[in-house]
């Protein structure tokens, strides 16, 4: 009966499969994160946040979805209609192709990519014509100045994000994210990259334009700058864009200097897939309480300590893992 | 020799520099019942006597207030000169700290005074709103445009032949084509606002921000003339707030005017009371028991607090930080709990009574009071060590839209805004009113003035109200809390049911509310957001002839242009919740 089935068309439902089932996972969970984050927050701030729909008020997300799905999707008619559209769907969809490269597991992933490294740059690097197109074609003032910030802010904090991988690039010696975890067996690269972590989470906080790098939509500056005019689910799209963005930088944090599924000595019953989970989940936790705590520096001071403290870092961090590497490699 | 000798000791030292320069024949001097010598000038001296007075030796350098007064109307003028309208300058001298208030008649006939604007730059809103509600013109004012009520608005409405009422007024239709020509007012056109469209080479960007913005802190809108993020030039735009509130002074009981006081500063409260109170005690003449001093001191130290708070709060938020303000929220709603418990109402308890206070403490109010006093100082050290100490809120706020202590006087700036520049003016040590004189507090103040230095010197200020309160705790006098005399309102009830005069005393202050006797007194307060006034005007009447509400607020936002030029828009925003402003305080 299943004679049609051969190992080939077999390994291409199993890879359909786990690609169907990472991407509802990341979406569903980006969706609820706007949830959680109410909650996290609500507790932190001293209050009870959502609490009405469903127990908990687990079920506000539904309500959400309800309200966003039937809110008018309203384009203004001074805006140019075809970027307009485009930029959400930019924004959704480069952030989670970059999801596609990340390993969950040894066996799970959606794509191996030998550069999936190179490849996540990329699509970090497309994502913000989402938010330049959006700015633009909006025709607002608001949002040209959310948009300018947008770039100036994307192009400083992307030359650093990828010098601060390249430490861990030259110690895995590959760009390959499934290398990168292997390579973290024995020791996780928060030790040795310690400085390129740092950076990494400052460039990803930037990039994902959440608090306090959200200078683009800053809500108390430009009342919410490049998406001032989108309403509705072109408006869903931004919100869970930014919240896929949090999971992505996230898993990338923990796959890079967290050992990806690998696990704790001793605790290796746990199914990598859980550590993964935990270890996504805390850095996930961490993004909102950054949110929480800091206030938001002035537009050009995050310009300058980009270019003048992380730049300098992750340099020095790269030239410095580079002759450590290289005095431990045997002369060819 | 002797004679004249004992007069000018008499005199306010103002008032014999002023003659010993113009001569006596000048000027017309007015009795008035607050301590502020009053004198009277002709137009074509006015601007001379004025720029005398700004630059006598320890001069008047701050134009405290200018507004007029229609007084077409009133009937008891002793000895004034003839005048259909009145031009008042009220002038601060904080060298001094004494008042003087010049003022010129002017008949219907040319409506027109020199403007001032050359001696105080902040003459020019104040001028623009005397134009606006009163149609008088300011000659030489760069740009007399209406600044309270729309531009197309028809009338002068503080004029004594505009109708106060809307029963008065034909019915409010609004239909498709008024709205649009209502709108069509709106627009922004930078030469009509006194700005440039740009120059040979390039096109200015202007960025409308307000009415309705998340920072504005209500309706407030300012035009920002940018190059890139930077600000080159600014103009805000206010009057979307504006009730008329001088006028229903016009028209409510000197009773029932109260309630609408505490809306001008709406996060003021009883604060708002009382000047507006005492300004009617000093024509009415009451002297009111030490416990009604205490019980007003203690409620308006607690609305400092909570404005202070809410100030706190915001200027946190605006300046990125979201979590802080709900704590502030929390250590409001225990001080609005014991507000509540004392008056009955939380924001507006309109409480405080002419020569007294609406009710006695309740049993217990100690307990309350004793309570709050022990949660607050903890939680104020919290926020300084989690937030105010904040690297980022520092180099957001530090050295941003810095003025100093001449500018701040120039344009106006009372409370901690001056405060901040290293100025120790506070009214409550000043000029010690409802018994401050009897407390034991310090005056904190900063030196840069800073958007943050002004956020230092409020969370100091709380902290010595905390003091305040916790004095009037321990020290409460007894005693009745209300004055024993014929116009206090509601007078005393107890002794109506005894004498037949009381009675019939109570019932027309009650029924009709109680006739001021005429004259003219105000009164300055240190209220939340720095120095407020009422000036009242009686004409012998059961309502105020002129009911002039100087507010801090108003000279504060017509100081933005000239700070904020060369700044970032994320600095206006840190300044704007550094002024702590509420548009009720600035439209009134």
């Amino acid at each position: 009966m299943f004679d049609w089935v051969t190992p080939e068309l077999a390994q291409i439902f199993f890879t359909v499969f786990q690609a169907v089932v990472i991407l509802l996972v990341t979406v569903l969970l980006a969706a609820y994160l706007s949830l959680i984050e109410r909650k996290l927050l609500a507790w932190w701030q001293d209050r009870y946040g959502p609490n009405r729909v469903g127990p908990f008020g687990m079920f506000q997300i539904v309500a959400d979805m309800f309200k966003m799905f039937f809110k008018e999707d309203w384009t203004p008619p001074f805006a140019d209609k075809l970027t307009f559209r485009l930029a959400p769907a930019i924004a959704m969809g480069t952030i989670l192709l970059s999801m596609a490269v990340i390993p969950v597991t040894a066996t799970w992933g959606v794509i191996d990519l030998n550069i999936g490294l190179l490849f996540f740059f990329g699509m970090a690097g497309l994502a913000v014509y989402s938010v330049m197109f959006a700015a633009w074609s909006s025709n607002n003032k608001y949002s040209l100045l959310g948009g300018l910030r947008a770039a100036a802010q994307t192009v400083s904090y992307e030359v650093f994000m990828g010098l601060a991988l390249m430490g861990v690039v030259v110690q895995a010696g590959s760009f390959n994210l499934r290398d990168i975890v292997e390579a973290q067996s024995n020791l996780w690269n928060i030790i040795p990259q310690f400085f390129g972590f740092c950076t990494f989470m400052i460039a990803g906080i930037a990039v994902t334009h959440r608090h306090p790098f959200d200078q683009p939509e800053a809500e108390q500056e430009l009342a919410d700058g490049y998406h001032i005019e989108y309403s509705g689910m072109k408006w869903g799209m931004f919100f869970v864009a930014e919240y896929i963005g949090v999971v992505m930088v996230s898993a990338m944090i923990v796959t890079l200097f967290f050992g990806g599924w690998k696990p704790l000595p001793y605790l290796d019953f746990i199914p990598s897939f859980v550590w993964f989970a935990v270890k996504t989940g805390f850095f996930i936790m961490l993004f909102v309480l950054v949110r929480g705590a800091l206030m938001r520096p002035r537009y050009d001071h995050v310009m300058k300590f980009s270019w003048l403290v992380c730049l300098p870092l992750t340099l020095v961090n790269l030239l410095v893992t580079a002759a450590v590497v290289l005095l431990n490699t045997p002369a060819a | 020799m002797a004679e004249n000798a004992t007069l000018d000791t008499a005199l306010p030292q103002v008032v014999s520099e002023l003659f010993a320069q113009f001569g006596e024949g000048t000027f017309v001097v007015q009795p008035t019942k607050d301590d502020v010598p009053t004198l009277w000038v002709t137009r074509d001296k006015v601007v001379e006597v004025l720029r005398f007075l700004r630059n006598v030796p320890k001069p008047y350098s701050m134009l405290y207030d200018l507004s007029a007064v229609d007084e077409r109307l009133r009937t008891h003028r002793y000895g004034l000169p003839a005048a259909d309208f009145t031009v008042f300058y009220h002038l601060l001298s904080i060298e001094r700290n004494s008042d003087v208030r010049i003022k010129v008649a002017l008949s219907s006939d040319s409506l027109g005074i020199p403007s001032v604007i050359n001696i105080w730059p902040n003459a020019n809103w104040y001028e623009r709103e005397v134009w606006d509600l009163f149609g008088i013109d300011f000659e030489g004012h760069p740009l007399l445009t209406r600044i309270m009520l729309p531009p197309t608005w028809k009338g002068h409405p503080l004029r004594k032949d505009y109708p106060a009422r809307a029963t008065e007024f034909d019915p409010f239709m609004l239909n498709a084509a008024k709205q649009d020509f209502e709108q069509e007012g709106l627009r922004f056109n930078p030469e009509e606002w006194g700005m440039k469209r740009g120059t040979a080479d390039e096109d200015f960007m202007f960025l409308n921000l307000g009415p309705n913005h998340p920072s504005a802190h209500g309706a407030f809108r300012i035009v920002l003339q940018l190059d890139g993020e930077e600000i080159v030039d600014c103009v805000p735009d206010i009057g979307y707030h504006h009730r008329g509130a001088e006028k229903m002074g016009e028209r409510q009981s000197w009773h029932s005017f109260i309630p609408y006081t505490d809306r001008i500063d709406y996060l003021g409260g009883v604060m708002n009371n009382l000047p507006y109170v005492l300004a009617v005690e000093k024509l009415a003449g009451i002297k009111v028991p030490s416990r009604v001093e205490t019980i007003r001191v203690m409620m308006a130290e607690f609305f400092r607090i909570t404005s202070h708070l809410l100030f706190l709060g915001t200027y946190i938020q605006d300046v990125g930080g979201m979590t802080p303000i709900f704590f502030m929220f929390t250590d409001r709603m225990k001080a609005y709990d014991v507000i509540e418990a004392v008056t009955g109402f939380r924001m507006h308890p309109a409480w405080y009574r002419i020569g007294g206070v609406a009710h006695d403490l309740p049993k217990g109010w100690q307990k309350l009071v004793q309570e709050f006093v022990d949660w607050m100082p903890k939680r104020l050290d919290e926020y300084v060590k989690a937030a105010v100490k904040n690297s980022v809120l520092k180099s957001r706020t530090i050295g941003v839209a810095q003025y100093n202590s001449k500018e701040a006087i120039e344009w106006g700036v009372t409370g901690p805004g001056l405060r901040a520049t290293g100025i120790d003016y506070d009214l409550r040590k000043a000029r010690p009113y409802s018994g401050y004189q009897n407390f034991d507090f310090d005056v904190p103040l900063a030196h840069n003035g800073d958007a943050y230095d002004r956020c230092l010197v409020r969370i100091e200020e709380m902290r010595q109200s905390l003091r305040i309160i916790k004095q009037c705790l321990d020290n409460m006098p007894e005693g009745p809390y209300k004055a024993d005399h014929h116009l206090t309102c509601p007078p005393p009830k107890e002794k109506t049911l005894q004498h037949i005069e009381t009675l019939i005393t109570h019932f027309l202050s009650v029924s009709w509310g109680p006739i001021m006797p005429a004259g003219e007194a105000s009164q300055l307060i240190e209220a939340t957001k720095g120095i407020n006034s009422y000036y009242l005007t009686s004409d012998n009447s059961t309502m105020s002839y002129r009911t002039r509400i100087r507010t801090p607020s108003f000279p504060h936002l017509q100081q933005i242009p000239a700070v904020i030029r060369g700044s970032m828009i994320p600095d206006l925003i840190a300044y704007l919740a550094s002024i702590d402003f509420v548009m009720a305080d600035v439209d009134r």
